[in-house]
């Protein structure tokens, strides 16, 4: 059984149509790249799954169960976790801060509860040594590389049992050596039996990492195929139209 | 390889030596003992038990109304209403004391304007997303207008049946001789120490401070806690107010005129960050005694009180020169 199943996703915002009938399943356990030119409809498609956006057609199954979700934290709560483009990190916390935001761990009795620093501290450390990260707990962001700070974003997903991590461009702003750190990163992702959707440009970290490549143009899904089945040049076609669409 | 994975992850970069010596707060602390060492070799007046209860009670005022101004600084925003509302909630309390009413009631009062005041600039911010500097400067226009309003814009100096208690409250000492504003003080300045290090609301405010987006994606209820901060931040100055009116005995309506300059100052002399993200507990209260020191100092030397402003302005300048020169290096 699939872990997410779309079916004839449309989204329009007006007369504009973003996301045209789109379907397609994830299985757990596997790299999906989602590439498409700007305004392809690959960010729409993605905020759709993470509950940014409902979907104005279509519907949506998470493990064989239909999902409606109204509001980012839904999608958390059903196993659904995002890595943000700029990666949502605050520069003056530290690394386990950066990690828990938003669910701190709290030890106390009633409404006397303190942050527990100890255990936050802890379990991070043990998230970056499972990402094979170089990676402290207590040092701040701030002064972080380009791949220790997506390591604290995709950290930030293994928190819970996430079945689906969507990735928007992760690759994107960084250099050459860290795009090979943060491609381990999905790796181990992937390892755990996760999801990851990558959402990327860059078509080297595709075909390196994904297992599967949807390409998006003007809202559809022009292509479904295996990685090892296309090649760029092909899907480089596909996203300028000069493909029309492959099976 | 020598060094494994795990140890790299448990090493602590700082030292608890180099984390004290860059800290700003450590550096302002030196700072004052250091004058007040100097002050009492160079001048007789200074040591004397009663100048050092002056300073010490002078400087809570300003320090009560810097603990509430830090977390408002910590989110990245500024009350600039904090002297104005700080004149309100005096009026408040002197003209409903007078009025006949007891000091609970008025004390009562006193804290529901206080509250209301900062929820109001706070959901203004938060919600209609007005910039705090100009949402407070109105409101610092505002306060000081209503505080004339209520009084008619006289000095009240009776304050009704429990008049003798509410003297006591403000002037008394009722521990160890130490004035009671001080006593407020520190156990106010726990309290802010406390909810900073070791709450979750503590930890979102640093986070609003640090990056609002990422806290909003993450989950961080920011507006909720902005309006909290705005009336964290009015609360502390209509205490700052009901204590000031105790120990001064009269309340007239230019009290805490240019107060909020002193405040802001000793919070950023202190530590705090206006870009926000930054700001401690203890900073707020080492920078108001700075402040503190330096005017008592300027006095007791025997020079021309006009000067007050350059030095205390040179401090601030100073203060954030220091952080400009630390972030030079780290940078480099």
């Amino acid at each position: 059984m699939s872990v997410l199943e779309l079916a004839n996703i449309s989204k329009h915002f007006g007369a504009i149509q973003a996301v045209n009938d789109v379907s397609f399943s994830l299985e757990a356990g596997e790299v999906v790249g989602l590439m498409g030119d700007n305004g392809a409809g690959k960010s729409t498609l993605v905020k759709m799954i993470a509950g940014n956006f409902r979907p104005s057609h279509g519907t949506m199954r998470l493990e064989g169960k239909e999902i409606v979700m109204h509001k980012p934290a839904e999608a958390r709560q059903h196993g659904i976790e995002i890595v943000h483009q700029d990666l949502a990190l605050c520069n003056n916390l530290t690394a386990a801060a950066n990690v828990y935001l938003g669910r701190e761990l709290r030890r106390g009795i009633g409404p006397f509860r303190i942050l527990d620093y100890a255990a936050m501290y802890k379990r991070a450390g043990q998230l970056f040594a499972e990402l094979k990260s170089e990676t402290r707990p207590r040092d701040l962001v701030k002064q972080m590389s380009g791949g220790q700070r997506q390591a604290v974003a995709i950290a930030r997903t293994m928190l819970s049992q996430a079945k689906i991590v969507l990735m928007d461009e992760p690759t994107a702003a960084i250099s050459v050596r860290q795009v090979a750190e943060v491609l381990n990163l999905i790796r181990h992702l992937r390892d755990q039996g996760i999801a990851v959707v990558l959402i990327s440009h860059r078509m080297p970290d595709v075909f390196d990492v994904a297992d599967r490549v949807i390409v998006m143009r003007r809202g559809r899904k022009v292509a479904d195929k295996k990685i090892a089945l296309s090649s760029p040049e092909e899907v480089t076609g596909l996203i300028t139209g000069a493909i029309e669409q492959v099976a | 390889m020598a060094v494994t994975l795990d140890q790299t992850i448990a090493q602590k970069q700082h030292t608890f030596l180099s984390r004290l010596l860059a800290n700003q707060t450590f550096w302002v602390v030196i700072a004052v003992i250091l004058a007040c060492l100097f002050l009492s070799f160079a001048t007789d007046s200074f040591a004397t038990s009663k100048n050092l209860f002056n300073i010490t009670r002078n400087v809570t005022f300003v320090a009560i109304v810097a603990l509430g101004m830090t977390f408002v600084i910590i989110t990245g925003g500024i009350d600039l209403s904090v002297g104005s509302v700080l004149c309100l909630c005096s009026m408040v309390l002197a003209v409903t004391m007078h009025a006949g009413y007891s000091i609970e009631i008025g004390i009562l009062a006193t804290i529901v304007t206080a509250l209301a005041i900062g929820a109001f600039n706070g959901v203004l911010i938060a919600y209609v997303g007005f910039p705090p500097f100009v949402v407070t400067l109105g409101m610092l226009s505002v306060a000081r207008s209503l505080a004339m309003v209520a009084s008619n814009n006289t000095v009240v100096f009776q304050f009704g049946p429990d008049h003798q208690k509410l003297l006591a409250l403000g002037g008394g000492a009722w521990l160890f001789g130490i004035a009671n504003p001080v006593l407020y003080m520190i156990i106010l300045a726990l309290i802010t120490g406390f909810i900073l290090r070791w709450t979750k609301f503590g930890r979102h405010i640093f986070a609003i401070g640090g990056n609002e987006h990422a806290a909003t994606l993450t989950g961080v209820p920011v507006k909720q806690i902005k309006v909290a901060v705005y009336m964290i931040s009015a609360l502390s100055a209509g205490l700052a107010g009901i204590i000031q009116t105790g120990w001064l005995g009269a309340v007239t309506t230019n009290l805490g005129t240019g107060m909020e300059l002193q405040v802001i100052a000793a919070t950023v002399i202190g530590g705090a960050n206006l870009a926000g993200g930054v700001g401690t507990a203890l900073g707020a209260i080492v920078g108001a005694a700075l402040i503190e020191v330096i005017r008592n100092s300027l006095g007791l030397l025997g020079i021309n009180a006009f000067w007050q402003g350059t030095f205390i302005g040179g401090a601030i300048i100073l203060a954030v020169l220091f952080d400009r020169i630390r972030n030079f290096r780290r940078s480099d």
